[in-house]
């Protein structure tokens, strides 16, 4: 057995990543900039860097910790009004109306989890559920923030930089959550949730805290949502839309990140490119996921990672790899 | 027996425990302690109460009457958590791995009670994390190592043979930082070479980390090969306990096992 080589690839491999989104970054903004992209377009590149921070924290949540929960879009509605408030009603900064938005939906997620996560499998995501449909039906019934008319007037605030950084951001904290102590213990309770009781994990603490950062996360996620438009409405964050965002993360993988950037890449792009034939967006959307389930059920990349997949070892190191060169094939 | 045990020694004792389900009595008025460094076996027929006794020891169950003390405090109403990070590890007779991670995370996962890092630590991949994660990943190594698993890190638990199974969970359990270790059938499955590996394993862990062993056990070379008293139970109460010898020449132990008269 080679020796391990400590953890000198892990910064790499974030070294790596960064480089490769400066890289995106810059290719992308000047695909905008330069009116490459048509104004469609350019929206649903932000919808896609959004969907992105909503399947990846729902993975948290769902493949990660494996609680199902199906109240995703609950969350990010929190996010999205609390923000729209402070932003048009008390003329706050974008970026604290964000925050305020995600920790308040971390904090109801908090609350929240503490009852429902006792439940588990198909009654927690029942329970998940209604508390999505809660959310979305007292929010309807307040008057202050428009109740089912929507919320108007909203400031445009969304632009790619804002989206894609944090989506950046997203990612690298949930990736670097997972790949530790904590985000191991979260692991262990979707594995065998008495065997990691007994190693020592208090279950019922990492449970609340996956949920609350992915309800946190759905927040900005939200937040930055409502920006993009001038109205938003509570029928935007429907048990449907829950539903959405469920299907990419099954789609790319329960338990991947490099999966739910591609499942909520695939689903985003394929609602788009088929919006001028809504006919048959739904079948096609349909048959793509039945055929996927019959022939690939763990999703695009089930546990897999893009930095731990075999043709890009070149670019990624990995633990065990000898540091004097390692494979030499070519 | 009574003379043999001193209070400062013990470890783990159970005092007049009983646990009911419903009508079912699955120990009643058990009493039991384990001294400090000592091995003990545990053993009885099927449905004896001998795993119940285990899940009580950890916190699973709650003992319905009776007390259960720890290192001279009281374990009852802990939650398995608890009890763990207080120095009980222990392995499962259906074997409960984390079956889709990799045999070295099965083992980093244990280490977590004692790893030094907070949430925004990990997540900004500041201050403790690196230093905290190559220690673990060295200590889990070294465990891995002393149960010929080395070679198999990178490996998913799933895919191991059933024995290295077996071993992986002790080798988990000792990554918990144990003061006492308990074994639920460690040696089922295997056969009687593996057996034998085994029971050299535990004799060298138990010096090596200085534990305690509880084990069950219904193989009877194992058993009486490396324990230093047995409790023998049956329909929940214990019948006979001692040495080795003792128990084998006990009446009551020949007829739960053999049945008949005697």
């Amino acid at each position: 057995m080679d020796k391990f080589s400590g953890m000198k690839y892990l910064k790499k491999n974030d070294a790596v990543l960064l480089g490769f989104a400066i890289v995106l970054f810059a290719l992308l903004q000047g695909l905008i900039s330069g009116k490459v992209l048509s104004s469609f377009w350019q929206l649903n590149v932000l919808i896609i860097g959004i969907n992105i921070i909503m399947a990846v924290s729902l993975n948290l949540i769902n493949g990660y910790t494996g609680q199902f929960s199906l109240g995703h879009a609950g969350f990010m509605a929190v996010g999205a009004y609390v923000g729209v408030v402070l932003t048009t009603n008390f003329h706050a900064p974008f970026v604290v109306a964000l925050l305020a938005g995600g920790l308040s939906a971390a904090f109801l997620g908090f609350l929240i989890g503490i009852p429902t996560l006792r439940l588990n499998g198909d009654y927690l995501a029942i329970a998940t559920l209604g508390l999505g449909e809660i959310i979305r039906i007292v929010i309807m019934n307040i008057e202050y923030v428009g109740g089912a008319a929507g919320f108007k007037g909203i400031p445009h605030h969304t632009n790619f930089a804002w989206v894609f950084w944090l989506t950046v951001i997203a990612l690298f904290f949930i990736k670097n959550f997972v790949n530790s102590t904590h985000g191991r213990a979260c692991l262990a309770i979707r594995e065998n949730e008495i065997a990691a009781e007994s190693m020592g994990i208090n279950t019922t603490k990492y449970k609340v805290l996956a949920f609350a950062i992915g309800a946190g996360f759905a927040g900005i996620a939200g937040g930055l949502f409502a920006h993009c438009f001038y109205l938003i409405s509570p029928n935007s964050f429907t048990f449907m839309a829950s539903f959405n965002y469920l299907i990419m993360v099954v789609m790319g993988g329960m338990g991947s990140i490099t999966g739910s950037i591609a499942g909520a890449f695939v689903v985003t792009f394929l609602s788009a490119a088929l919006a001028s034939w809504p006919e048959f967006r739904m079948i096609i959307y349909a048959l793509a996921l039945i055929f996927l389930m019959f022939y690939r059920p763990q999703g695009l990349f089930g546990y897999m990672e893009i930095t731990s997949m075999r043709p890009l070892n070149r670019i990624f190191g990995r633990p065990g790899e000898k540091k004097e060169g390692g494979r030499t094939d070519g | 027996m009574a003379e043999a045990k001193k209070e400062s020694k013990v470890l783990l004792e159970a005092k007049d425990v009983s646990e009911v389900f419903g009508g079912l009595k699955a120990v009643s008025d058990f009493n039991f302690y384990i001294n400090k460094g000592e091995l003990v076996g545990l053993i009885g027929p099927n449905g004896a109460g001998k795993t119940t006794a285990f899940n009580l020891f950890t916190g699973v169950y709650q003992p319905t009457t009776g007390e259960i003390t720890f290192g001279g405090k009281s374990i009852v109403g802990l939650k398995p958590y608890q009890i763990t990070q207080r120095g009980v590890a222990r392995t499962f007779q259906n074997i409960r791995l984390f079956s889709e991670l990799t045999v070295l995370d099965n083992v980093k996962i244990a280490f977590h009670d004692h790893v030094k890092y907070g949430v925004l630590e990990a997540v900004l991949r500041v201050g403790r994390y690196y230093k905290e994660e190559e220690r673990i990943e060295q200590e889990a190594l070294k465990l891995l190592d002393i149960f010929h698993l080395k070679d198999k890190a990178g490996e998913l638990a799933k895919n191991l043979p059933y024995g290295a199974q077996r071993r992986l969970e002790i080798a988990r359990a000792l990554a918990a930082g144990p003061k006492l270790l308990l074994l639920d059938e460690p040696a089922a499955g295997m056969n009687p070479q593996e057996t034998q590996e085994l029971m050299e394993m535990i004799r060298w862990i138990r010096k090596k980390f200085g534990l305690t062993v509880l084990l069950i056990e219904h193989d009877m070379n194992l058993v009486m090969g490396i324990c230093e008293r047995i409790y023998v139970l049956e329909y929940g109460m214990v019948i006979a306990s001692g040495t080795p010898e003792e128990v084998q020449k006990d009446p009551e132990v020949i007829r739960a096992y053999l049945g008949g008269e005697g």
